[in-house]
């Protein structure tokens, strides 16, 4: 019972916690992109598509990572490049990838999907309880863990994500340093948007190995609030996302176990939960200082 | 290669009005690509999508029909942007505006008399303000993300609607649909012409809408209130100088956004629809954003942008019968277009030049 | 010069949108000698420098390094050079550490150890530092000893800097100069751009001078008087300001300003608190706040406003409390108030001249707003009138306030607040990155102001500003101000000694 619970809190939670740590890189670097739902969506059919017509599900993962790195390309053009402002920009890529997964997606409703073998580590696979919650899984979570851990080193060990860092608090100091600013921005969207992608295999490979209309759900959003909620810090998005994973299960246990709730409340709660988590976190105003990234949101047009 | 913006010394009164003009004209091209994509005539589908709707008296109402919702919504989020506050939860307030508006015709269905459609448009507006005071409350007293509050409250709005008419809403002689009972005749918005030749099913509500527009023009160029969102939305620390409130000028926008944004939804449900169902907007509250940018926050020029955006809608469904193109290509569209309208707006405001890499008389070495 | 030049600038040109910052420069920079590089605010003096370090491209012209053409694209070449440049604003990240500050700047040099190394050289020069401390943590001065060290630990050739003392106590100055006379005994290059002359004098054996974004006239500072120097940059005599005598009873009579123990909490992440502040101003006095940037002037200036809000008591003017009243209710009272920045907080920089008087006179009860309604013709009235009476140099009314130069946008503001009865005008540096005409005309209104009967408070950093113009100084330093004295009675040591106060504070706490 404790395991099969782990598991579904897990197996909810993996595609929130692989895009919000492609998030964090990119509002590190002084960008928001509310863009997420979008990029996730695209990656979700992609990969959906890709693992159909290849008939293995394993394709499915660089192909919705390069979907989701191709929309935060347009991002990047349009909101790096072009200096656009970023909130309505990020609007714009969530509607027109929801278009666009809707319409590619189209011919694949109601067919079979492949899903994701787990993969079992040996040795570690035995031990109770933990072996078959954590080392019994598919790759994508193994991913979501080492990307975990590649992330908070990269930020916090490594001159490339101090340089990162420096472009998300004072890009015009950075520039006055020869530091390129477009091109760090460029990239880490470019990662964010793969990540976001990648995040949407997991739903169409593992969560849910179908194609559905609207198949995130609302789970881009979600990761954004997650990245707010770890105060842009890679290690504490895991458990922001196992929290919110436990709020989806609880609210199918609750069905189950016939709690007298109508069931639309209790889909709205992890929603409601988010804002909720939203407001604790900011209560404490000046945490949220030191760790907002000062310049972000903000367009920066370099002098030549 | 590389790209180079230099702001404009002063804003063409001109360039910014064409600006629009050629995002929407860049879209028809991008379109007229997609179409070819799927395999469609390009030109014969931008025709069906933008020209055929306009040639027949029914569908000109439907025009109307579902510009109505768009300006109203729209116009209420040019304040709110203008201000700087980004409500991105529209569709979620004019839900709550038409489950509030609909308390009369649902509980009180013998309620009669020409006291309970405008009864029903205040009920409507209180509730849309509701909903949108949330995000703006806990902007103020927590400091939390406006965004992500508005649109987490849109998810929370629809399951609360789909559970009033499934659950205590739902139409007792309705067969278990999960429908609410009709409105009375007193609680239908009347069409404006619905006989004759020239006869159809737009009402009332386009011409709210645009009186909503013209009212909001005042509001934004002629008022000290108008000023003051100006000024927040341009710079917070100017706004405390001039001795704005911030708090004060954030509440307002989302009072009037929501305001606005639940008179449309009483509007959709009064007029086109005529009672509650689960699903009472094909995302208006998101297609209207994108006409709030398209009409650059011009409430005037975001008459002319909704019903441009109701064309696509309407388009979306003639090219469905017509090309058996998929109506999802609608949503692309919009995408495409607000990706286009962003886009104009840098050129309107920088001078852009794309320059090849130079070449070197020496490299330092 | 028979010597091969160090560095030599040919025919550089650069223009912006709507100015040629750079017309038509040349300049050549001999090796182990310091060269001043004078010239205004808006000179073209930053743009040379930013031209000579690959922050930006020139439009035309070229640079030589020892003889041989160059093309520095970006800082990264410049560097490699041996170039290397101190920040006038600086470019250190608040959030980080000093090394890691060092380290960003630094692509080439290896992590480990860098410390060890900073250490070494910041120790060898006298520039003491903590490698680990937080920028957002140390004072100006300490910020500017890492751009120093960071430039040094790259062994320049080189060293640009960029008004190094206008963020120093007149102490910490000669410090730097001792340092930058020793790195010249090394052998190395110094071009130390300033338009402080007495600096320039002490320092340095040859000058440029720009005007207008040319070069106007190379002189020997030694020898040429300061008067013909100022003339060189300005292009033209400034007048001097003419001093008002102090207020005879100013002891008396019930002061128009009082405040008394006034303390605030910052609520911005790097600001500072003020603690237990308490002054008096008297009808006809003009008083001066010292201070280097940073100690809690903004704070002040906020509170005095009705920015910020403070105890009831705390804020009195003309004997009543306003501690708890805003902006608006204060300027209704006579008050008026023009902070530091100008764009984006004294004028919107996206507005025209005329929503630009709307900012601050909408409650002001002048005709403005009517009914909750604008009256834009009387504010373009009011526009014109200012324009007229300071002087300002604009195309009209409906110019936006970015367009403005710093001095004419800057007139255009005291203009705007001079523009109806004041009994109170506070002003945080009123003339920083102004023109020396519109610096001088800017002093003239405040001495006049005062001689009129009001009360004003000028907080600023130039202390040449404040011996002009205030009747009595008291220094800001970490949050707390010293007791006022009489101007003649103070002298720049004194002054410069109570600045530093903040800082030995700032040590003991930590």
């Amino acid at each position: 019972m404790i395991e099969a619970v782990l598991l579904s809190i897990i197996t909810a939670s993996t595609a929130m916690l692989l895009a919000a740590l492609g998030e964090v890189v990119v509002e590190r670097s002084g960008i928001i992109n509310l863009g997420v739902e979008g990029m996730m969506v695209v990656g979700a059919v992609s990969a959906f598509a890709v693992a159909q017509m290849t008939g293995d599900a394993y394709w499915g993962i660089p192909a919705a990572a390069a979907a989701g790195a191709a929309m935060a390309l347009l991002f990047a053009m349009l909101a790096v490049w072009f200096a656009t402002n970023q909130v309505a920009t990020g609007l714009a890529l969530t509607l027109f990838g929801l278009g666009v997964a809707g319409l590619v997606g189209e011919r694949f409703i109601g067919l079979p999907g492949v899903g994701l073998q787990p993969i079992a580590i040996p040795g570690l696979a035995d031990i109770p309880i933990a072996g078959r919650v954590l080392f019994q899984q598919n790759i994508l979570f193994y991913l979501s863990i080492v990307l975990t851990v590649a992330v908070a080193l990269f930020l916090f060990r490594s001159r490339a994500g101090l340089r990162l860092r420096a472009v998300g608090d004072a890009p015009a100091a950075a520039q006055a340093l020869g530091i390129s600013v477009l091109r760090i921005r460029t990239l880490a969207v470019l990662f964010g948007g793969a990540c976001a992608g990648v995040g949407g295999a997991q739903l169409t490979l593992v969560y849910t190995p179908q194609w559905i209309e609207n198949i995130t759900a609302g789970r881009g959003w979600i990761a954004l609030a997650l990245v707010v909620f770890a105060s842009w810090r890679p290690l504490r998005l895991v458990v922001g996302a196992y929290l919110f994973g436990a709020v989806t299960i609880a609210q199918f246990h609750a069905q189950a176990f016939g709690v007298a709730i109508p069931s639309q409340f209790l889909s709205a709660l992890p929603y409601i939960a988010t804002i909720v988590v939203l407001v604790l976190i900011a209560s404490n105003k000046r945490f949220m200082m030191i760790n907002t990234p000062a310049a972000l949101g903000r367009p920066f047009v370099p002098d030549r | 290669m590389r790209i180079e913006l230099t702001p404009r010394p002063q804003i063409h009164p001109l360039r910014s009005l064409l600006s629009p003009v050629l995002a929407v004209v860049a879209t028809a091209c991008l379109g007229a690509v997609l179409f070819a994509l799927l395999g469609k005539p390009p030109l014969g589908a931008l025709y069906a999508y933008f020209v055929e709707p306009l040639t027949e008296v029914w569908s000109v109402h439907e025009l109307a029909l579902k510009a109505a919702p768009l300006i109203l919504i729209a116009v209420g989020l040019s304040v709110a942007y203008r201000s700087n506050n980004w409500n991105i939860g529209a569709e979620g307030q004019l839900v709550m505006g038409a489950v509030a508006g609909s308390i009369i015709p649902i509980l009180l269905p013998d309620a009669s008399g020409a006291w309970v459609l405008p009864a029903m448009m205040v009920l409507a507006m209180a509730g849309g303000a509701a909903w949108g005071a949330i995000p703006a409350v806990l902007k103020n007293r927590f400091g939390t993300s406006e965004i992500l509050v508005s649109l987490m409250l849109v998810y929370v709005a629809n399951l609360f609607l789909d559970y009033l008419v499934r659950g205590p809403w739902r139409d007792p002689q309705g067969f278990n649909f999960p429908e609410s009972r009709d409105f009375g005749a007193s609680a239908r918005l009347p069409e404006i012409l619905s006989m004759g030749e020239w006869g159809g099913r737009a009402n009332w509500g386009i011409v709210i809408a645009v009186v909503a527009a013209l009212l909001t023009l005042l509001l934004v160029s002629r008022t000290l209130k108008g000023f003051e969102i100006a000024v927040g939305g341009a710079s917070a620390r100017a706004a405390r100088f001039a001795g704005f409130d911030a708090r004060a000028t954030t509440l307002f926008a989302f009072l009037f956004s929501g305001a606005l944004a639940g008179l449309a939804g009483i509007v959709e449900v009064s007029g086109a629809i005529g009672q509650l169902q689960p699903s009472i907007s094909p995302g208006y509250g998101f297609t209207a954003i994108i006409v709030a940018f398209l009409g650059r926050l011009n409430p005037v020029a975001i008459i002319v942008a909704g019903f441009l955006l109701a064309l696509s809608y309407l388009g979306g469904e003639a090219a469905q019968i017509s090309l058996g193109l998929s109506d999802r290509t609608t949503r692309v569209f919009q995408g495409l277009l607000l990706f286009c309208v962003l886009m104009s707006d840098t050129l309107v405001r920088y001078r852009v030049r794309v320059h090849r890499r130079p070449v070197l008389t020496e490299r330092v070495t | 010069m028979s010597r091969v030049a160090l560095l030599e600038a040919r025919n550089i040109t650069k223009a912006f949108a709507t100015v040629r910052a750079c017309d038509d420069v040349s300049i050549s920079l001999g090796e182990g000698e310091i060269v001043a590089l004078l010239g205004e605010n808006g000179a073209g003096k930053s743009t040379l420098v930013k031209l000579m370090f690959g922050t930006l491209q020139p439009d035309s012209g070229n640079f030589l390094y020892r003889g041989r053409p160059v093309a520095i694209e970006k800082p990264a070449d410049a560097r490699r050079l041996g170039i290397g440049m101190v920040h006038q604003h600086f470019s250190l990240f608040e959030a980080f550490t000093a090394v890691q500050n060092i380290a960003l700047a630094l692509p080439d040099v290896p992590l480990a150890g860098l410390a060890q190394r900073t250490r070494e050289v910041s120790e060898a020069y006298g520039l003491t530092l903590d490698p680990q401390a937080l920028v957002a943590d140390l004072s100006a001065g300490e910020r500017q000893r890492i751009e120093i060290v960071r430039c040094l630990l790259q062994d320049p050739t080189l060293i640009i800097m960029d008004e190094p003392t206008s963020v120093l106590t007149p102490q910490e100055a000669d410090t730097l100069f001792v340092t930058l006379r020793r790195l010249r005994e090394e052998g190395r290059t110094i071009l130390y751009i300033s338009h402080k002359l007495d600096e320039v004098r002490a320092l340095c054996e040859r000058a440029v001078v720009m005007r207008a974004g040319r070069i106007v006239r190379e002189l020997d500072p030694r020898t040429v008087s300061a008067a013909e120097m100022a003339e060189a940059m300005v292009g033209q005599a400034i007048a001097e300001v003419a001093q008002r005598p102090a207020p005879a009873a100013a002891a008396t009579s019930t002061p128009l300003l009082a405040v008394r123990g006034l303390s605030h909490a910052s609520d911005r992440l790097f600001g500072t608190t003020l603690k237990n502040v308490g002054f008096t101003v008297a009808g006809g006095e003009v008083f001066g706040i010292a201070g280097m940037a940073g100690n809690g002037q903004s704070e002040l200036f906020a509170c005095l406003s009705g920015e910020l809000a403070s105890a009831p008591e705390a804020i009195a003017i003309n004997g009543v409390p306003v501690g708890q009243l805003g902006v608006d209710a204060r300027r209704r009272m006579g008050a008026a108030f023009v902070p530091e920045e100008r764009l984006g907080h004294s004028a919107v920089p996206d507005f025209d001249l005329v929503e630009n008087i709307v900012l601050s006179r909408h409650g002001a009860g002048d005709g403005t707003v009517l009914a909750g309604l604008l009256r834009r013709g009387a504010a373009r009235r009011t526009a014109k009138r200012v324009i007229a009476d300071m002087a300002v140099r604009a195309p009209g009314t409906s110019a936006l306030a970015r367009m403005l130069s710093g001095g004419n946008l800057q007139k255009f503001v005291m203009g705007r607040e001079l523009d109806r009865e004041l009994v109170l005008l506070v002003v945080n540096q009123p003339t920083w990155g102004v023109d020396a005409g519109a610096a001088a005309m800017i002093r003239q209104a405040v001495v006049d102001l005062a001689a009129g009967g009001a009360a004003v408070v000028l907080i600023s950093q130039d202390l040449d500003e404040l011996f002009q113009t205030a009747h009595r100084i008291a220094v800001i330093a970490g949050g707390r101000l010293s007791e006022a004295r009489p101007a003649g009675e103070m002298s720049r040591t004194d002054i410069g000694l109570l600045m530093g106060a903040g800082e030995t504070e700032r040590h003991l706490a930590h």
